[in-house]
């Protein structure tokens, strides 16, 4: 389960004015619930998942992670409640380590690191049984550099290092915007299985409205760092995307009615 | 005879600064300039614990002690204070200068008259070298080449060993890919400052070794030691190519030895040893650039 209590994240450079990326944003998840997260650019989506994920700090409310206040955690503290996807498949995965020495890597998240074997034939057979469930072929391929994979196969892989152990949260960072369709095809169905098999509490940012309309239980659209959409059950399931499309152009026109009114206005009195 | 032996020796005993290397080069991507230092500190802690009349094997293992510490400070001035890596070694190395000459208490320090591990392999392997058919200088020769070669494997099977385990294969994913390494739960801070540890321990091991087998310690002797752990980290990749973690730190060894041999060949022909450091530096930046202008030459012979 994932609480966000009036998350507030405000950046500053010098000589510009304040600005609040996230600017109050509350929404619970809770557990099993499959969310998917839309927004326009610079909506502060991103902003709101790193600061879920550790790497963005919160300048106000809180993150609470199965019940567990986690605000002031480091990222990798907080790796104990969260299996993540990224946008880039080189970063969910150490190149120059093979397949099954990542899934090792990802076999101990949240635990203890020894001196023990990392790669042990249990492991092995394990993670064989695993790649072969979600994407056959892959099992043949444990003993190989992870980088010489595609970058759909490696999203796949990152999926199931990502449950090896099953998150309390699984926080999917537009992990298939890098891929061509049909990688990308691939990887939201795995996605969609791994979610429904394993009864996960998932939060999906993407890009693609199609994406949008057919997965998950609950959509929210995020824009100038606030939730501008929350729509769950029957009425997500009957969103059309010709609906959600409309949906951002409105936002979008009223932002640029904004921008034109906020000029005009400069004009005439500054 | 003894001149190869000795070439031998040097570049396995000097092989411990690519292994060095190659756990903070190869591994962690942080060319760690504290290299320099390190391999001198080695070198002068053990020389001033041997004069004291301490245990030859005791004063190697301080030796190493102290190479890990001045590592573990390079890495916390990077993963704490956010130094840049370069930096990081550049001030470490600085600093070390100092402390180095305030270890030793002088700028050159003979070993003579003192017990040093090599005295002890002598004394131990002279029998084992004779059966095998050297005798009279040689045979003492070879003793100590059998001695670093037994200490380099141990390094070797050890570090091999380490990095696969669980904390090892972590290790590795941290210096890889350090976004991964995080979201998996891992403090790569951490990880860097115990990869630059180990690093340098080997390098203070090699000076340790070095100041022990040529009888003397400097506090000048580590200069160009990140140059040599480099040449040889790229020499031993080229040497075997891509393989397997086992056949890559091998490898690295291999590259070492290789390249004593290919500058003992140079000065024999004839190259002034005053251009030694320089040939160095010109063979690393081959090393760097030549396999990147093959790659591309071959890419634009598929373009055409």
């Amino acid at each position: 389960m994932l609480e966000v209590v009036a998350a507030t994240v405000t950046f500053s450079a010098p000589g510009s004015p304040l600005i609040r990326a996230v600017n109050g944003v509350s929404f619970t998840v809770p557990a099993g619930m499959f969310v998917v997260m839309i927004g326009t650019n610079g909506s502060g989506k991103s902003t709101l998942l790193g600061s879920i994920a550790g790497t963005v700090r919160l300048n106000g409310g809180a993150i609470r992670l199965a019940g567990c206040d986690v605000t002031r955690w480091r990222e990798d503290q907080r790796a104990r409640f969260l299996g993540r996807v990224f946008q880039d498949p080189r970063a969910g995965t150490a190149a120059n380590l093979t397949v099954l020495e990542n899934i090792a890597v990802a076999a101990c998240r949240g635990r203890r690191v020894g001196l023990s074997w990392a790669t042990t034939r249990a492991l092995q057979s394990a993670a064989a049984e695993r790649l072969a469930a979600i994407a056959p072929g892959l099992e043949t391929r444990l003993d190989q550099p992870i980088g010489s994979l595609s970058g759909g196969q490696r999203q796949i892989v990152t999926l199931v290092m990502a449950t090896w152990h099953r998150p309390d949260l699984l926080l999917l960072d537009e992990h298939t915007a890098a891929l061509d369709p049909a990688a990308a095809d691939r990887v939201v169905q795995a996605t969609a299985r791994l979610v429904r098999d394993h009864n996960l509490t998932a939060l999906m940012v993407t890009h693609s409205l199609t994406q949008a309309a057919a997965l998950g239980d609950r959509l929210l659209l995020v824009h100038r760092g606030q939730i501008a959409f929350d729509v769950q059950g029957i009425a997500k399931r009957r969103l059309s995307v010709d609906e959600l499309t409309e949906r951002f152009n409105r936002l979008r026109s009223a932002d640029q009615l904004d921008e034109t009114a906020a000029k005009t206005l400069a004009e005439r009195y500054v | 005879m003894i001149t190869l032996l000795s070439t031998w020796t040097f570049g396995v005993a000097l092989g411990l600064v690519a292994l060095g290397m190659f756990v903070s080069y190869r591994l962690f991507s942080f060319a760690d300039i504290t290299t320099d230092g390190s391999f001198t500190l080695g070198a002068v802690v053990t020389a001033v614990l041997l004069v004291w009349e301490v245990d030859p094997a005791i004063a190697t293992l301080a030796g190493m002690a102290a190479g890990a510490s001045a590592g573990a400070c390079t890495g916390l001035l990077h993963a704490v204070l956010g130094v840049e890596p370069l930096l990081s070694g550049i001030l470490m190395m600085t600093a070390l200068a100092s402390v180095n000459l305030v270890v030793l208490g002088q700028s050159n320090r003979p070993l003579s008259g003192t017990i040093t591990l090599f005295d002890r392999a002598d004394a131990a392997l002279l029998s084992t070298v004779g059966q095998i058919g050297f005798s009279g200088a040689a045979a003492s020769e070879a003793a100590r080449l059998g001695f670093v070669l037994l200490t380099a494997t141990v390094a070797v099977v050890l570090l091999y060993l380490f990095l696969r385990t669980k904390l090892g294969t972590a290790m590795r994913a941290g210096g890889n890919m350090p976004t991964m390494a995080r979201a998996l739960g891992r403090n790569t801070g951490a990880m860097t400052v115990a990869g630059l540890a180990i690093a340098n321990a080997l390098t203070a091991l090699s000076g340790s070794l070095v100041a022990q087998y040529q009888g003397f310690a400097d506090v000048q002797m580590g200069i160009g030691m990140i140059v040599w752990g480099m040449a040889s980290v790229f020499l031993g990749s080229a040497l075997v190519g891509s393989v397997g973690l086992g056949g890559a730190i091998i490898g690295t060894l291999a590259g070492s030895v290789t390249f004593r041999l290919l500058v003992a060949t140079a000065l024999r022909a004839g190259l002034d040893p005053d251009w030694l450091k320089f040939t160095t530096a010109v063979v690393v930046l081959a090393a760097l650039v030549v396999p990147r202008l093959l790659v591309r030459g071959s890419q634009s012979a598929a373009a055409r």
